[in-house]
């Protein structure tokens, strides 16, 4: 959800950009992060913690707590909260700690 | 091996860095800003409330615009001034030697003199499933809206009634998002009550002794369980009742990010009243080890108008044992110096006055 009016800030006509997200085409905007633009389309659950497997997350937006962690690009440990989108980008979640190189 | 070298590196490109590279670049030193993001301006950048403070900190003007000016003044000096965005650094070594990592290439990079302003995390409270997705810190939620124009949820509780969290309150508010409740485990209001006092205007209840005990959903935050607290802060048996929410914001102070810091071996004191593990440093804002300069939360958490003037002072401090003396250095230092004693002036600043104290041996806490 994304904000429609506001009394300080302009957000306007923005520029849409689109990306996959496990495999299916999504969509945000230019300025977006990995993750404000995956929460922006209601996809909550980033990632799972790697014993446990709870679901995990956005929480600090400052890529430091590591909740937030994604496959983008096929690389593997992507802070996606400090990640700006881009057009085209792949994104998928990731299991367990990742794989060095996704695509081998 | 060619390796690059500043004489001076800045950690972090928020507003103490941001600060010290502009007075740096004026007494004449060149230097690197190295920023982590994918932008500068630090926890300004979603700042839409006016600051406090005297017109020297940009009183009466959005945090907002504030990094406005900061960046600019950095990108009107790209002559001085060299910025690596996107770019963490995850290595510090005894000879002055630098490890990064900008998207997946490792460098080294040397320096003469190194600023850490590298500011604060959000704490973290312990309670039953506080690892669901919907709850966030007050911080990231404010990136969220105010950088993004992304809505957390549309129903939210905070749990925080310090300066933070009133003010992401009333933003949240602002951008649409019906705020249930401010909950504050402290029998008082943590925060300003200037700001207290916009929200109850606006119909929130901020309840204080009240926590949340634990956190109930399935892959998201659904509801929450409250408790009432008692004098020791013991959750009172039997006062429990649930709130039905989408969001959950954290909002329960800060800790300095002195991480890179530790590593070096640089010498750290817990102090609670800064916000907790904070460099032992001189008069000069330097740390126990030999050219490593601090500015900012890293140092002591307080307002970004301090951190902006701290940055100055590091910056003019800094250059000048660079051997680079600002031509304006004595009115410089005495004006920093005295915005800082006004800063802490106020109700929340003696708390900083007695943390620093305490921390350079002046005061004894037990």
């Amino acid at each position: 959800m994304r904000i429609k009016k506001h009394p300080i800030l302009e957000f306007g006509e923005q520029t849409k950009i689109h990306f996959t997200y496990n495999g299916k085409k999504m969509y945000g905007y230019i300025g977006d992060t990995v993750a404000s633009a995956l929460h922006a389309l209601g996809i909550r659950r980033l990632s799972d913690s790697i014993k446990l497997k709870r679901p995990r997350g956005f929480y600090c937006a400052i890529g430091n707590c590591a909740s937030c962690n994604m496959v983008v690009n096929d690389v593997p440990n992507v802070r996606t909260c400090i990640t700006e989108l881009e057009d085209g980008m792949i994104v998928k979640t990731q299991e367990g700690k990742g794989n060095v190189y996704e695509t081998f | 091996m060619f390796m690059k070298h500043f004489r001076l590196i800045i950690i972090g490109g928020g507003p103490a860095g941001l600060s010290a590279a502009k007075i740096a670049a004026e007494s004449g030193v060149k230097s690197l800003i190295i920023e982590r993001d994918f932008k500068l301006g630090g926890q300004l950048v979603k700042q839409t409330h006016m600051f406090f403070g005297s017109e020297k900190q940009y009183a009466k003007t959005r945090g907002i615009n504030i990094a406005k000016i900061l960046i600019n003044d950095v990108e009107q000096n790209i002559n001085m001034i060299t910025v690596m965005k996107n770019t963490t650094v995850v290595g510090l070594y005894e000879d002055n030697v630098l490890t990064v990592l900008q998207g997946e290439t490792y460098t080294k990079i040397s320096f003469d003199s190194l600023v850490v302003a590298t500011g604060a995390s959000e704490k973290f409270l312990a309670f039953e499933n506080n690892d669901l997705p919907g709850i966030y810190g007050a911080g990231a939620v404010q990136t969220l809206m105010n950088v993004h124009g992304v809505l957390p949820g549309e129903k939210v509780v905070m749990i925080g009634s310090g300066n933070i969290g009133l003010i992401v309150s009333y933003q949240l508010l602002q951008a649409g998002v019906n705020v249930l409740k401010v909950l504050e485990a402290a029998p008082t209001i943590g925060g300003y009550k200037v700001h207290a006092s916009k929200l109850k205007r606006l119909g929130v209840d901020i309840l204080t002794n009240h926590s949340i005990k634990k956190a109930i959903g399935k892959d998201k935050l659904e509801k929450i369980l409250v408790s009432e607290l008692d004098d020791k802060w013991e959750f009172i048996e039997g006062s429990e009742f649930e709130i039905e929410t989408d969001a959950l914001c954290i909002s329960v102070g800060l800790s300095p990010m002195g991480n890179l810091l530790s590593m070096i071996g640089a010498e750290m004191k817990y102090i609670s009243k800064l916000g907790g593990l904070v460099p032992v440093i001189d008069h000069h804002h330097e740390t126990t080890i030999k050219n490593i300069y601090v500015a900012g939360d890293v140092c002591g958490v307080e307002e970004a108008s301090s951190a902006i003037v701290e940055g100055y002072l590091t910056g003019l401090l800094v250059s000048e044992r660079l051997g680079f003396r600002h031509k304006d250095f004595d009115n410089l230092y005495d004006d920093y110096n005295s915005q800082l004693d006004n800063l802490r002036s106020g109700p929340f600043g003696v708390r900083t006055l007695e943390g620093l104290q305490e921390l350079r041996g002046e005061r004894n806490v037990k």
